[in-house]
């Protein structure tokens, strides 16, 4: 447990660095269940469950480290469905709609591709309980971006259709991408702990990653460098959000108290 | 299960004397319990019976996807939500292992698939019924896995060897679901007033339509006789579900529900509960399209098919761009 966050900001940027990795991947979770039984193909009905799977097992797993630095109670349960919008810090990429197969899969790929450089330094974190997950959990990862990084390949260079389809969705998500590299004050804490990386220090690393899967499946980045954020701070999500937490936090907020 | 109201090829057995010899060695086997391989000879109606059994088994698989992925955005816990994800990746599995069955028969995923989405071929009729209730996982889970298991564990000794085999896989993976799903009637049962609501709708809703699963009456079911010879099915329709209603009324008792049937009376001279029948009618309604949810659960499969079909060209013409350029390199 976090022996080193001693004083109470401390403790609370390590809580809210930890609502991030887990509500990103609570809503992610949630957005590719949502394919369940509607996927062009057996086996990706499969693939896409299973990586629901992964996502919400990970959520359980954040938000429960979450849930015991702040100290109130709160377990992962509260913290997924008894929070309101405003206490969500996910990256707004991640609650927009799925769109078609080909922008599920590339939000997929260029979120899994984050996770990879992310865990793979988390893996080495000076907080024990941050390093034990993120050892678990980089395996599923690990995972997750060869069979994501694969797809948009196969797609990217599969027909013209596919081509188009996967270039119009990097289209629309690229704008999206820059948010995971933003840092605040929350990130300076935890670089300063010794806890985290600098999001920032990541941007190397992930962009080499990408330029080589994008060019394997022959597809270009779009021009321009502007950047929609407000998730990871919470300062302003999309309106997708709330229609993600109605379907996803009903039973709780009507039948309060209730064991399940 | 979900394979209840096959039609065997080919009519009534026949006597052994009006077998060819090839048919009477055939017979022979499957009498002295040896598996039918993909290789072995078989007669084309024993084949055509086969594929459409697998396949509608398969179909109910993949459509069963429906019902319960209505429920994983809205379930109440995040472990209700990882069971119920790992749940329906399995159901999904086990379409890919039955079709992988059937294909062993000589026929491919995708025709089998055209059929479904053409109206051609079937699956069970419970997949046709709303959930309406987080009950309703627990429901799903606990009566329809539950008649499905009835009727899939006598099917792991099956004459056709890779069908068998599928069951022996889909069986482990059902006895999980089936206590995944009582465990939520558990909860449900001994929780609030508003969960013992849904818990006693999920089964007045869902008790008739899964007594159904096991298909008409034996008096109406014609083709029995040669299905049974065959051993592609091995108990009849009515000896399963008297079995089920012998297993689960206990079950409703334990749980403190109240019976879903005023009919359901424990019967000393036969050892067994006497029970109301279903209304065959709505069964037959439901099998010709008309259930509640027929249309939409088409509307469903056909979208993902449809709307799927970028994907599939785009990955096939990617594998074979590739496998060319490793002849080229190879060259």
């Amino acid at each position: 447990m976090p022996e080193k966050a001693v004083n109470e900001s401390d403790q609370q940027a390590l809580f809210q660095f930890l609502l991030r990795l887990g509500d990103n991947t609570l809503v992610l979770g949630h957005r590719v269940s949502e394919w369940c039984g509607h996927a062009p193909v057996l086996e990706e009905d499969i693939a896409l469950a299973n990586t629901a799977l992964d996502l919400i097992g990970q959520t359980q797993l954040w938000l429960g480290l979450a849930g015991e630095v702040e100290g109130k109670g709160r377990d992962a349960d509260a913290l997924a469905f008894l929070r309101d919008i405003w206490d969500f810090r996910n990256i707004l990429m991640v609650e927009l709609p799925n769109g078609d197969f080909g922008q599920t899969i590339m939000r997929q790929f260029l979120y899994d591709a984050w996770s990879s450089v992310m865990l793979g330094r988390l893996i080495k974190s000076g907080n024990p309980a941050i390093a034990e997950i993120a050892g678990k959990v980089s395996k599923e990862v690990a995972y997750h971006i060869e069979r994501s990084a694969d797809t948009v390949v196969g797609l990217g260079d599969g027909t013209e259709e596919s081509h188009k389809r996967m270039q119009a969705a990097l289209n629309y998500l690229y704008p999206y991408v820059g948010e995971m590299f933003l840092s605040d004050d929350t990130d300076a804490a935890m670089v300063s702990a010794g806890f985290a990386p600098d999001p920032a220090s990541l941007r190397d690393e992930y962009d080499v990653l990408v330029a080589k899967v994008l060019a394997d499946a022959t597809l270009t980045l779009p021009d321009g460098s502007y950047t929609h954020k407000g998730g990871r701070t919470g300062a302003m999500h999309t309106e997708h959000l709330g229609h993600v937490l109605t379907s996803m936090q009903w039973l709780q907020r009507a039948y309060p108290g209730s064991q399940w | 299960m979900y394979s209840q109201m096959e039609k065997t090829e080919g009519g009534d057995p026949k006597l052994q004397a009006d077998m060819t010899d090839k048919e009477r060695a055939f017979q022979d086997k499957i009498d002295r319990n040896i598996k039918i391989e993909p290789r072995d000879w078989m007669p084309d109606n024993y084949r055509a019976t086969l594929i459409r059994q697998i396949g509608q088994h398969a179909h109910s698989e993949v459509v069963g996807q429906l019902p319960e992925g209505n429920w994983i955005t809205r379930a109440p816990t995040l472990e209700r939500k990882a069971i119920l994800l790992a749940k329906v990746q399995d159901e999904a599995g086990h379409g890919l292992y039955l079709y992988a069955a059937a294909e062993t028969l000589g026929v491919t995923r995708d025709q089998l698939t055209e059929d479904l989405l053409a109206g051609r071929m079937k699956y069970s009729s419970i997949f046709n019924y709303p959930t309406l209730n987080w009950a309703d996982m627990g429901a799903v889970g606990w009566l329809v896995d539950g008649a499905a298991i009835l009727n899939q564990v006598p099917l792991q000794r099956t004459s056709y060897g890779p069908y068998a085999r599928a069951m022996v896989r889909i069986c482990k993976e059902e006895s999980f679901h089936a206590r995944q799903g009582f465990h939520i009637m558990m909860k449900m049962a001994k929780g609030s007033d508003a969960q013992r609501k849904m818990a006693q709708d999920a089964v007045n809703r869902l008790w008739f339509p899964v007594l159904m699963m096991f298909g008409p009456s034996d008096k109406d079911s014609v083709h029995t006789a040669q299905s049974l010879a065959w051993r592609i099915k091995i108990d009849t329709n009515d000896q399963l579900r008297q079995k089920f209603v012998d297993q689960t009324v206990p079950q409703i008792e334990y749980l403190g529900l109240d019976l879903p049937d005023p009919g359901i009376k424990w019967n000393d001279e036969t050892g067994q509960y006497d029970f109301s029948d279903p209304d065959w009618s709505e069964f037959f309604n439901v099998i010709k399209g008309n259930g509640p949810g027929n249309v939409d659960r088409m509307k469903a499969r056909r979208a993902a098919w449809d709307d799927g079909a970028w994907v599939r060209d785009g990955l096939l013409a990617h594998a074979r761009k590739k496998a060319a350029a490793k002849q080229l390199a190879a060259e």
